[in-house]
């Protein structure tokens, strides 16, 4: 697949000059398959809003956004969310949950059994989301995306006020998946260290309004991003080759 | 279960001390125009043996029923409709105020010179009572639906009809259990007054026949059947549902 976006212009009503509010300009680029791509930038910089234009939540601005198959595979491409509050369905379960976004045929070849497994929510199938604790939720809410084996993840500041530990499980399980399955992912966050742990390449975006500023490959292999001290050094190395990093955070 | 025991206990205790009164205040009053509980019992009896009492109840509850069902099914609708759209809410709010504040008498009398004084005529001019009454409440539900919900939904492809069952609807459950009770309340009165208006059988024609014979024992022995009747439902059906429908609530 491919992800082609373009938004020339987003703007916003304010409701406290009564004017507009420019959130996004000229914002260009694509994602290949299987890329993993970070984007990184002050908060308030549009990043939410442009994952709403991709996902096509928000259809209000003046540019373009296609989703494209490449070659092979003929059918829609879906594409899985994961928002910053996990947004699961109080009043269902767990597996309620996942269900509710799968057809008959998804159901049918026990994927959910599967996920849950993985994500080793096996025992809490059957209880409500608020009986769980956030970083669970979380889990949640990422196999829900995961379920319904999506061409494009999108993922907003899905981990953010975890614990470290929790983050550091949830980065695995998301690398892990991401290994196996091969979608295309894009993760709005404002660490850089989260950013460059997960991706392949990484957009740098200006304050409002969000402009690309910079576009870097993530070359570390992943192995190396664990070893605490090469990673350190790669990000430092990083920030000094591209001061644009930081310019703006 | 402790606590529901003892308030059961209350409830018992408060019902005999209500019927202590009145079996005090009737022999002090000492007049057939004030009949005691036993007199009343006695009726009841006498009147559930004679299969009178099944046969105009049964009446009553069907006409209960029908209304109910159409009222809130055309209520739910038009409620979910006028919340999320809000052009149609301020085009149609006049309308409902309007509908909101014509006496229920008014309805009666209209839709039986209109349409006759026939049974569909009765069950119209009920359910057009209550139908904005469910509209009101069911609106209030419908705007506050959650919008990260229905994000959600969106950005997942969900279906029209998946998205109706596992997300709107959950949602209005409490504006739903509010409004049937409180429809419930309302549509067996209306019902009565239809019945006593225009219909030649049900709780309400009995109960304008008592009247003119002054017959008060039986007058408060239907009554206090079609109270049972009514509270029979309330804990036979409506609470269930409630805890059923809000049991994921911590």
């Amino acid at each position: 697949m491919q992800l082609q976006v373009e938004v020339r212009n987003k703007t916003f009503s304010s409701f406290e000059d009564s004017g507009q509010v420019k959130a996004l300009e000229d914002v260009k680029f694509t994602v290949d398959s299987g890329e993993f791509l970070c984007l990184f930038g002050p908060s308030g910089c549009g990043k939410t809003t442009l994952l709403n234009i991709i996902a096509g939540l928000d259809t209000h601005f003046d540019g373009a956004v296609s989703l494209k198959n490449s070659g092979k595979v003929e059918r829609e491409l879906r594409i899985g969310y994961v928002f910053q509050n996990p947004r699961l369905l109080p009043w269902r379960t767990v597996e309620e949950n996942l269900k509710i976004v799968l057809s008959a045929d998804q159901i049918q070849s026990g994927i959910i059994d599967e996920l849950l497994v993985s994500a080793e929510l096996v025992s809490f199938r059957n209880t409500y989301p608020s009986q769980l604790s956030i970083g669970m939720q979380r889990r949640v809410s990422l196999m829900r995306a995961f379920s319904i084996q999506p061409d494009l993840l999108v993922m907003d500041e899905p981990f953010v006020s975890l614990d470290q530990r929790m983050e550091n499980n949830l980065h695995q399980v998301l690398l892990d998946y991401w290994q196996s399955s091969a979608p295309s992912v894009l993760f709005v966050t404002h660490h850089i260290r989260e950013a460059l742990k997960l991706a392949t390449r990484l957009l740098v975006f200006s304050s409002r309004p969000g402009k690309i500023i910079l576009d870097i490959p993530v070359e570390l292999p992943y192995p190396e991003r664990k070893n605490p001290e090469v990673f350190s050094d790669y990000v430092s190395q990083l920030i000094e080759e591209n001061p644009g990093i930081l310019q703006n955070s | 279960m402790a606590s529901r025991k003892s308030s059961f206990g209350i409830s018992l205790i408060s019902f005999i001390c209500l019927l202590a009164i009145w079996n005090f205040v009737a022999l002090w009053v000492n007049s057939r125009l004030f009949p005691l509980p036993l007199t009343v019992l006695h009726v009841l009896l006498e009147s559930i043996e004679e299969g009178e009492l099944q046969y105009h109840i049964s009446y009553t509850l069907m006409r209960v029923f029908i209304s109910f069902v159409l009222a809130m099914t055309l209520g739910i609708g038009i409620g979910i409709v006028l919340g999320i759209s809000k052009p149609l809410d301020r085009f149609f709010d006049s309308w409902l105020t309007l509908f909101l504040n014509i006496p229920a008498l008014v309805t009666i009398i209209l839709c039986y010179v209109w349409l006759g004084l026939i049974e569909s005529a009765a069950i119209l001019a009920v359910s057009i009572n209550k139908i904005p009454n469910v509209v009101v409440t069911i609106r209030e539900g419908a705007r506050a639906l959650e919008k990260d919900y229905l994000e959600m939904a969106q950005s997942f492809r969900l279906s029209h009809a998946t998205v109706l069952r596992h997300i709107v609807l959950p949602q209005l459950a409490p504006f739903l259990v509010a409004s049937t009770r409180s429809g419930l309340a309302l549509i067996w009165k209306i019902v009565l007054v239809v019945e006593l208006l225009g219909r030649s059988n049900g709780v309400g024609f009995q109960l304008h026949l008592f009247f003119q014979l002054f017959d008060i024992a039986s007058i408060l022995a239907y009554t206090l059947a079609f109270v049972f009747v009514i509270q029979v439902l309330e804990y036979g059906i409506l609470q269930p549902l409630e805890r059923r429908v809000s049991r994921w609530r911590r």
